[in-house]
């Protein structure tokens, strides 16, 4: 089971706790392919009820593997996939799921109405069809080809697909993809009233501000494991140190142009990365003002200082990049 | 902690898939009349060539008591079947593979077969549409004389004859990658219907060519087809029923293989 640190949600938006019923599981996954490329390593992933948990992480790190695998897509090499403790792989496992998926081409001669209507159909409980329209902001363009719509448009036709069911359990591949910045937090929007109406989202997305504003849950993923777990807050700081080290103390970024060396630097402490691009050089510490005090004193000559916390952006880059 | 399970409403199931393979059918054929690009071709190729050979090349023409029109209503109305089946199913699976499109349909409740059975009735829907068309044109242009009962025969022999090339279409698909299925769909369906003999009777090809003919689908159901109006020039109806048979269940085969490879990579 994976560890997920306890710390209190630091969200100003006041969101509900999840309850702890299990959703969805990848259990102890491996998934190897037959040219030998190892996607998935001995994997342990849980989904809550009524959580958004989003999936971060570089191209290739096993990510899609793993949303295929619980979308009933793909067979793991060994371990278990299970949703509402069925396997996925069943169809009949799937009338609590929608699906959202980057899709090159939908059919196109078909209206918009006709494709909802379609996916309506696989259902036994489907959401009335007039609220997917607006949920999904399709008001006018039901008697439109689908061919006709414009990139986001057509994304939204897709959402409306994925909730056609009423699903308890939502897949959203980047789902915002080509939207405007309205249509973006209308998307945002409906998925935040999603969880809590106890839905379960799961996302994956490279707009690492989507996953932040998003997420009560971040699960970065790197060459088929996880590396780091936890709320927004706690990627965060937990990306600025070394995996593995439990830290709740608030890490800063230092930038300045110094002339202290980088192997000086680290021998200051509560620094846990000093390197130099140029004339900058960016030290990451969890006692920055210590920190600040030794490196003013140390260097007379230092400009430029730039204190910082840590991005998303950056505790990701830093959680997935190369480990030697 | 304890895992939501399963638990579904009681509906019946069977009235619900029969409700969406219903939908599906009917949404697969819409969208494929509304395809433009496919609808017109697949159904005017057989109908311009029917135009030109069958009717206004060979105004009344006979060769013993045979009707040229009403022979070469047969071999294209082969020809037209044979085309509705590879391009709907084939080229218009590749396309929804490529897409992705199909993985989103996989990832929802719809039963696999629903997607499968929709395409292949849409094939045979076509069939009817094409084989109908040409028959119409046959009589009213070309003074064939159609019983009831040939026609009878003529549509029966299209609802099953189009399967071994909805097999063909779906190996195609899968083992053809999407840019190059329409050009390699052409190149194996022009030269096959002409071997077969659908172009140009098979009694004025060239021998070696006859020989080889037995090894063409489109021979075979071309034959059934000129029995069901007394026309068939070789073998028997069951040597050519076999002959479909064994092509079906070829393709069959390789799409399974292909299939299998896929899910392996996937």
């Amino acid at each position: 089971m994976s560890a997920v640190l306890e710390l209190p949600q630091t969200n100003a938006m006041p969101v509900p706790r999840p309850s702890i019923d299990a959703v969805a599981s990848l259990d102890h996954i491996t998934k190897r392919f037959p040219n030998g490329v190892v996607a998935l390593d001995n994997l342990c992933l849980t989904l809550r009820r009524g959580e958004v948990v989003a999936l971060l992480g570089p191209n290739g790190a096993g990510k899609s593997t793993a949303v295929k695998l619980l979308m009933g897509l793909s067979s793991p090499t060994s371990g278990t996939v299970s949703i509402f403790g069925a396997d996925p792989r069943n169809h009949s496992a799937r009338m609590r799921t929608g699906v959202m998926l980057q899709v090159g081409k939908a059919p196109e001669m078909l209206r918009v109405r006709e494709h909802i209507e379609l996916f309506r159909g696989y259902y036994p409980n489907p959401m009335a069809y007039a609220d997917i329209i607006k949920v999904a902001g399709l008001d006018g363009l039901e008697s439109r080809f689908f061919g006709q719509l414009s990139g986001g448009q057509k994304q939204r036709v897709l959402f409306a697909l994925a909730l056609a069911g009423d699903p308890d359990l939502i897949f959203l591949d980047e789902p915002t993809v080509g939207l405007d910045i309205k249509s973006r937090r209308g998307m945002w929007a409906q998925i935040e009233l999603l969880a809590s109406r106890g839905k379960t989202v799961l996302l994956t997305t490279h707009y690492l501000e989507e996953a932040d504003s998003l997420a009560q849950r971040i699960v970065v993923i790197d060459k088929g494991r996880i590396v780091c777990e936890g709320t927004p807050a706690e990627v965060k700081s937990l990306g600025s140190i070394a995996p593995g080290a439990s830290n709740s103390r608030s890490m800063k970024i230092i930038r300045c142009a110094t002339t202290i060396p980088p192997h000086a630097l680290l021998n200051i402490p509560g620094v846990t990365s000093a390197t130099v691009s140029g004339e900058l050089t960016t030290i990451l510490t969890s006692q920055a003002e210590s920190t600040m005090r030794e490196i003013l004193a140390l260097d007379p000559s230092l400009h430029s200082i730039d204190v910082q916390s840590p991005k998303l952006e950056d505790a990701f880059l830093a959680l997935t990049g190369d480990h030697e | 902690m304890s895992t939501a399970t399963l638990d579904l409403p009681s509906i019946k199931p069977l009235t619900r898939n029969i409700s969406i393979f219903m939908r599906e059918t009917r949404y697969e054929f819409l969208r494929l009349m509304r395809t433009r690009s496919f609808s017109f071709s697949v159904v005017g190729f057989p109908v311009v060539f029917y135009l030109f050979f069958g009717i206004i090349m060979n105004r009344g023409q006979q060769i013993g008591a045979i009707s040229v029109a009403k022979y070469v209503l047969a071999s294209y109305a082969v020809f037209g079947m044979v085309g509705a089946a590879l391009f709907g199913i084939g080229v218009g699976l590749a396309a929804d593979l490529a897409a992705g499109w199909l993985d989103l349909k996989r990832a929802s409740p719809m039963p696999p077969l629903a997607y499968v059975l929709a395409k292949c009735c849409s094939a045979v829907f076509f069939g009817i549409l094409i084989v109908s068309l040409l028959a119409l044109m046959g009589i009213t242009l070309g003074h064939v004389s159609l019983s009831l009962a040939e026609y009878g025969r003529m549509i029966a022999l299209t609802v099953v004859g189009v399967i071994p090339f909805v097999c063909m279409g779906l190996a195609l698909a899968l083992l053809v990658p999407f840019s190059s299925a329409p050009g390699i769909t052409n190149m194996i369906y022009l030269p096959m219907s002409f071997c077969g003999g659908l172009w140009v009777p098979l009694m004025f090809l060239p021998h070696f060519m006859q020989k080889i003919a037995v090894l063409m689908p489109t021979y075979h159901l071309g034959q059934l087809m000129l029995g069901a109006f007394g026309y068939a020039s070789t073998g028997t109806t069951l040597s050519h029923w076999y002959g479909l048979l064994g092509f079906t269940l070829l393709m069959l085969g390789i799409a399974g293989t292909a299939l299998r490879r896929l899910e392996q990579n996937s």
